[in-house]
This record gives structure tokens, sequence and C-alpha cells, in this order.
């Protein structure tokens, strides 16, 4: 199955989309913010990138814009996990070059729905 | 999939926890006016993560609330709203609420609705006044919203999809043939291509994504359905989503937000295909996660512990040389076993035993210094840093300072200083107590200390630091200082003293842990009724501490609370009363010193006395406390122990004073009873049971066998 980066400097909702997604039987790498995420980005290659965009030391929007900047990533799917349903901070993803979104609160189904459209 | 969510809560509440404190310490540092955005944004931030953590794990009214809470501090964060003390205060009070809510949730207890009804009409009357771009209740979160659903069309339809993508559709990770795929899901799909935008071979950019399609998809399909799987590219293509025929309701209205972003439209669409993504995915499955979060559960606060990575490093490391010093010892076991049994007792095998006990006494000093290390190493985890309780004291302070009229600046140091857990846990309520004494008694107000020509801001500093084997925390003021006189007249007035009693200042200084004591002049809420410093002193006094004040009439006072390390491990002196072993906490005890008779005095009608340098202290024979035949009449070279109790020194006479030792204490009372002279026991090396004294019980004893006459004087 995939291999998969969480990113959330939330612990809860990192168990909780790293169980979800290991359930399903993909392999998970977890990572509490933006910095972190993107050093093991640079050492490891993964097939979707899942992170938080509220998060300390690297939000997810810049992390997205890093990621995109690698030529490793250019076209691994990157999905933003955003509290707010307006179409402002969703876009704010799009525009860093993030394939898509979830917006929380989200469940299981869904998170397992979603990363089923972006790993074909 | 079906995944219990519960199993998440424990980190969810530790987390949501660790967020209002930071939430309450920015709003602290928070300057009125303009506020620091980063501050803001810290703040902001731990709100965000709560709500988003309390949405998905179930515990709506915590989201609802947080929301409210974030509207606010958005709107300061944007500039949009002054950052008035008002807002930081109603913030500041809202963190309580929503802590008591979170605490509501963890422990499935029901919260006090109308705190939160008071709260939330507070906060939303902050979001009416002018400055806000919005109210909370316009942009309640998406679980909150009913999903239009009702318009849905579900009939079996036929969908016409032209969808022409932009050329850099796919930089974003997002692929057509998996949007394909997602529809042939929803019902038969049939797929052209249009290759007419294809460069010839030799233009061609792999990166670019030339081609478009048009879809024909038949089926029980809801439009919303269709748009859902184009819902992250409708930027990045042009859509347009027909009806044909069937049962389809061509027309049924689009879902939200009619305009949103329509330039990508052609003319010709019916409705606007790009209409918002629908976040009804969200609301329509809320009510299943709201069921899982009702589950009835029982409650049950596990004690845990955040322990750093370093600390549990260090000890897999230590283990990791155990077992090393282990095999190396059962490796000279064995060897002297073998050469035991196979040579005899000419030189060359004693040389071979020689070397193999050696070796042995060898692995024996390490063993003593990995055991040694690993008890280190395992009290650390237990250790915490004490910014776990000073951390409380701003919010205390800046609640206080506003009640009280004051103005005072607090200074915190040492704050990284560990203690253990169960110390830190025991020692909050006394601290705080003797901040809000230092606040309510201590710290003047601005026009006193003007007067007094001080600075009208009061210091008061808490200080925090280890001094051998010791934790010391210092609370000092620049306040009043304590007032001898009144404090003296007040203790004859409560009988605690009597008039003709001579005693030092330091010693009036401390009659104010004497039980029942209060100076004030008006009870005020902040320091009570004058319950407090005698329970201040009696909760230190159970934590295997000590405290002492020092005060000066006009330049403050200085509070001084001595504790152990941990309550788990004692440094003791071994004692043998009556041929049994017994343990003297080191924490009490000033000095050993052989006795010197011409220094015994014998008061006349009371027990003897010794004259330590210039004091006179008591003496307590240990034999006559627990009951033994005392025959040493002329107590001529005996030893004593001198210990303080309750502030004052007294000599106990022991038989024998052994070595210094660290001990495991284990509780009596809950193995045995409480005994009123022991505050614990150990199991020595040797394996045999010591008692550990408890001296101030053992004073205690000591007063009420002298007053029955069971002891002579």
């Amino acid at each position: 199955m995939a291999r998969i980066l969480v990113v959330d400097d939330s612990a809860s909702m990192r168990q909780m989309v790293a169980f979800t997604l290991k359930g399903a039987g993909h392999e998970v790498v977890e990572k509490s913010d933006g910095v972190e995420a993107l050093a093991c980005a640079k050492s490891a290659s993964f097939d979707l990138v899942i992170t938080d965009v509220n998060m300390p030391n690297m939000d997810g929007i810049t992390l997205t814009k890093e990621l995109r900047a690698l030529p490793n990533y250019r076209f691994t799917p990157i999905l933003t996990l955003t509290t707010e349903s307006s179409a402002e901070k969703k876009m704010a993803g799009k525009q860093a070059g993030a394939t898509g979104w979830l917006v929380k609160p989200f469940n299981p189904d869904q998170l397992l729905a979603t990363a089923k459209k972006v790993l074909g | 999939m079906s995944i219990d969510m519960s199993q998440f809560h424990e980190a969810f509440f530790e987390e949501s926890f660790e967020g209002l404190e930071i939430m309450e310490s920015e709003l602290l540092t928070l300057d009125v006016g303009e506020g620091d955005v980063e501050i803001i944004n810290t703040i902001f931030r731990a709100a965000h993560s709560i709500k988003g953590g309390a949405g998905t794990f179930g515990f709506m009214n915590v989201s609802e609330f947080t929301h409210v809470m974030e509207t606010l501090l958005d709107e300061m964060r944007d500039g949009s709203r002054e950052v008035t003390q008002f807002a930081v205060d109603s913030l500041l009070e809202s963190v309580d609420v929503l802590r008591s809510m979170l605490e509501a949730a963890r422990d499935k207890t029901e919260v006090d609705e109308d705190m939160v009804a008071a709260r939330y009409a507070v906060l939303n009357n902050i979001l009416k006044e002018n400055g806000g771009a919005s109210s909370a209740t316009d942009d309640a979160p998406a679980e909150a919203t009913p999903a239009p659903l009702a318009n849905e069309q579900t009939a079996e339809a036929l969908w016409t999809v032209d969808f022409i993508p932009h050329a850099d559709l796919l930089m974003a990770g997002n692929d057509p043939v998996r949007m394909f795929r997602a529809l042939s899901e929803l019902g038969e799909l049939q797929v052209n291509v249009d290759l007419e935008k294809l460069p010839p071979f030799d233009e061609l950019a792999p990166e670019d994504l030339c081609l478009s399609w048009q879809l024909t998809l038949s089926g029980d399909v809801a439009r919303s359905a269709i748009e859902e799987v184009f819902e992250w590219v409708e930027d990045d293509c042009d859509l347009i989503i027909t009806s044909t025929g069937g049962n389809a309701l061509a027309d049924s209205p689009p879902i939200v937000e009619p305009a949103a972003h329509v330039e990508a439209v052609p003319e010709a669409a019916p409705a606007p295909a790009t209409a918002a993504p629908s976040v009804n995915t969200a609301a329509s499955d809320s009510p299943a996660a709201k069921k899982s979060a009702a589950k009835p559960k029982k409650a049950t606060e596990s004690a845990s512990i955040r322990v750093g990575i370093d600390k549990i490093d260090e000890i897999i490391n230590l283990v990791g040389e155990l077992v090393i010093t282990q095999s190396m010892l059962d490796q000279a076991g064995d060897d002297l076993e073998a050469n035991a049994d196979t040579v005899g007792n000419d030189s060359e095998s004693q040389k071979t035993n020689a070397d193999i006990l050696l070796r042995l006494s060898k692995g024996l000093a390490q063993l003593e210094r990995n055991t040694r290390e690993l008890q280190d190493g395992v009290m650390r985890i237990r250790m915490l840093p004490i910014s776990f309780v000073f951390s409380r004291m701003p919010r205390l302070v800046h609640d206080l300072t506003g009640k009280l009229n004051k103005k005072v600046e607090l200074v915190l140091s040492g704050e990284e200083t560990e203690l253990d857990k169960t110390v830190m846990e025991n020692i909050g309520d006394p601290l705080v107590h003797l901040v809000r004494n230092a606040l309510d008694h201590g710290v003047e107000t601005p026009d006193i200390r003007r007067a007094a020509g001080k600075d009208e801001t009061g210091v008061l500093s808490l200080n925090a630091y280890h001094q051998g084997g010791n934790i010391i925390i210092e609370i000092k003021d620049d306040g009043a200082g304590i007032n001898k006189k009144k404090v003296r007249d007040k203790a004859i007035e409560k009988g605690i003293i009597s008039a003709t009693d001579n005693l030092s200042d330091e010693e009036v200084n401390n009659l104010i842990f004497a039980p029942g004591f209060s100076t004030a002049e008006v009870v005020s809420d902040v320091s009570g009724r004058g319950v407090g410093m005698d329970v201040v002193k009696t909760s230190i006094n159970k934590l295997g501490g000590r405290v002492v004040v020092q005060s000066e009439e006009g330049k403050g006072s200085v509070f001084t609370i001595r504790l152990p390390l941990t309550l788990a491990i004692l440094d003791g002196q071994l004692v043998t009363v009556g041929g049994e072993s017994y343990v003297i906490p080191l924490i009490a005890i000033i000095e050993s010193l052989q006795v010197d008779r011409a220094q015994i005095n014998a008061v006349a009608g009371k027990a003897e006395v010794y004259k330590l340098r210039d004091q006179y202290i008591p003496i307590m024979r240990a034999r006559a406390v627990f009951g033994l035949d005392d025959s040493t009449d002329d107590l001529h070279d005996s030893l004593m122990v001198v210990v303080e109790v309750d502030g004052s020194p007294i000599g106990i006479i022991v038989d024998e004073l052994q070595g210094q030792q660290q001990v495991v204490i284990k509780s009596l009372e809950t193995n045995y009873r409480k005994v009123e002279t022991m505050s614990g026991a150990t199991i020595l090396g040797d394996g045999t049971v010591a008692l550990i004294w408890d001296v101030n019980g053992m004073v205690r004893v000591h007063n009420k066998k002298l007053n029955k006459g069971l002891i002579k004087a």
C-alpha cells in the first residue's frame, strides 16, 4: 500500500489519522511540525502527504510550498487538514500547491475516502 | 471502517489542557492596545487546535465555544479589533470556562450550562461591539449548519461533463484518471478524449496537460456527487456539468455560495458549475460522531506523566550497562565454579582464583554504580520542572492585583528546577496561599508605597533552586513586612504565647504559622479567614519539608520552603535504640553530638535541657518514648541527635549512631496502620526492616507521656 507522511502538531489528531491509515494497510510516518516534516520528506519518499495547516515552526501552507519546490514532490498528492470551511483558507492551500483538502472535523471514513481519491 | 475514537481522547485532553495553559500564559503577556501579533497568533493557534480536535472527537459544545473565542482572536489578529483589557480578561475567563467544559467532557460529568451561557453572552457582546467584522453566530462551525441536502435529486439521470483542464492541473498532484475512476464508481461512465490541443511531438511539454474530455455519466447520480469529484480542481479547469434528459432536474439549484467564482464558466452553463465545494461531507456524518461520543464510558483519570526522551534514553543506556555487568558477574561466577571443580590447590589455580575474584569484585563495584545510576535515572522520570506550579502564578497575580487595587510585578526564576511529581502536586496549594498572602498582607497599595518612598509597583519574586539534596522555594516580597508588635499582641491574645515569653524576632515572625493565627484587620476574600498559614505549614511538613519566614518591617518578607527532592526515597541517618535500627530523616537533623555532662541542666519540675552553645534545648530519650527500660541516668557520653521540630531544636538521645544512607520509603499505613511516632518503614541492605521516625510525632508522644507522668522528669 502507500507510504504516507502525516503532519500535525496535535498528537490526538495525528494518532487518529495515523491509526486510521495504518488500519487500511498504509505505512505511516508521523511528524509534528513543518520543519520536521520537510527534513523527513527530503530523506525519504512518500506517496501522499497529509498536513495540518496551523502548526508552530512551519505551517502547512509553507510546508506545501517547500515540498512542491523539491523535485521529488512536484506531483506528489498533498492534502491539507483545515478547520475553516471558508473557500479562502482552502484556496491558500491550493495556491501553495496542495492537491486538495479535508475539512475538520472529519471521521475516519471520510479520511479514507479522501485518501483514496488521491491514491487511486 | 469503524474505529473507536475514544482511544484518542486521552491525548486530546492532554494537549487541550496544555493548549489552555499556553492561552492563559500568553494572554497574560498580551499588552492592551496594539497587541503583539505573534502572541495573538500563538493564542489563536492553541484555540484553533482545541476546536479542531474537539470537533473531530465529538465534543461539539467545546468546539462551538472555542469557535466564538477564536472569532474574537481572529479579529484581534487581523487588526480589525483593538486589544482591550476587557477583552483580554474575558478571554482569560473563557479559558477557565473552556477548562471546566473539557474537564466535564473528560470526567463524563455535567458542565455548568449557566456558566457557559453567561460566557457566551459576554463574548457575543464583545463581538457585536463595533470594530469586529463579524459575529460568531454568522459563521458557526461547519458541523452546526444543517446540510442543504434536501435539494439533492438522485433520480436516474444522464449527465454530460465537459472537462477542460488547464495545462498545469497535474502540478498540484491531481490526476484526471483518478477522477474518472471515482466517477465510474458513481454510475456508468463514457470517456471521450479531445486531442485537439495536443501540440506536435517536438513541442510537447511532458508536465503540461493538453487533453480535454467529454464525459457522459448515467445512473442514480446527484450533481453534488459529480461536483465533489472535481472539488479540488475547480480553479484548474473549465468544467461544465449538464443534465441531458433522464429524470434529472436540470436546474436543481446550486448548493452554496452562488456566484462565488464563476469566471471560469462559459455563458452557456445552465448553472454555476463551480459552486463552492460542498462542506456537507463533514456535516452529514457528524451525527455519527456525536453518537459514538455519547456512548457512556467509565470516567477514569489515569495518572500519566510526560517524560523527556533523553531521560528514557539514559535509562535504556543504564539498563544496557547493567546487562553487561550481569554477564560479567555471571562469567566470573561460572569460572570460579569450574576452577573449583577441576583444579586442586596448586599455585596456578590459586592464581586463577585470585584473578576471578578480582573480576568478581570489580563486577560488584560496577553493579553498585549501575544500580545507583539506574535509581537516579528512574527517579528522574518522576521529576518535573517547577514551572508546572509557577505557571499558575502570573494568572493569580494578575487577578488578585486587580481585585486588591495593587500594582505588583511578578518575577519568576529557577523554573527549570525539577522536583518529584507527588511533591509538585502537593506544593501547589501552599504556594498559591503564600502568594495570596504576600499580595494581600505583604505588598502595600500604591499610595501607601509612595508615602513610604517606595516604587508604587511592588515586586514579588518566586525562586526555586537545589541545595544539598533539597529543593528550596523562596517567596519574596518587598512589602510592609511582618509587624512584630501586632503579631506578638495577637499571639498573647490568642493564648499561643504568654506575655512573659521572651521570643527572638525570628520566633515572633514564625508565630504566624501557629494554628488559628490571623492578623488581617479586614477579613478579605483573598487570603481568607485565618485558615491558612498553619495549613500551609502542615501541608509542607507532610511533604517532609519545612517553611520559615524572615521579615523586616517596612522592607518585606521572605518565605523559604525546604523540600525533599522526592517522597519515594529518603536520605536517612541510621540509629539504634534498644537493639533495633531506625531511620531519622536527614532533613530534620541539625547535628549529632556526644553529650557532655556539664551542659545538662534539669529545669525544676521540667525535663532535662541541654546547653547547646548559647541555647538551651530540651532533651528527649528515645528509649523513654518507646517505653523501653532506660537505666542510664547519667547521659554523659551518650549520643544525641539534634532535630528541628516546629522551628525549634530538640535533642534526642539514641543508643548508637550508624551510617547515613538513602532508603526507599514503604508506607506503614497501607501495610499495617498509622503509627504516631513513625512515618514509614524501609528495608535495609541486610534484609531487616527499619522504621522511619516522624520526629514531630515522637515529640508529641513524648510530651503526652511526660504530662501523664509516665516519664520521669
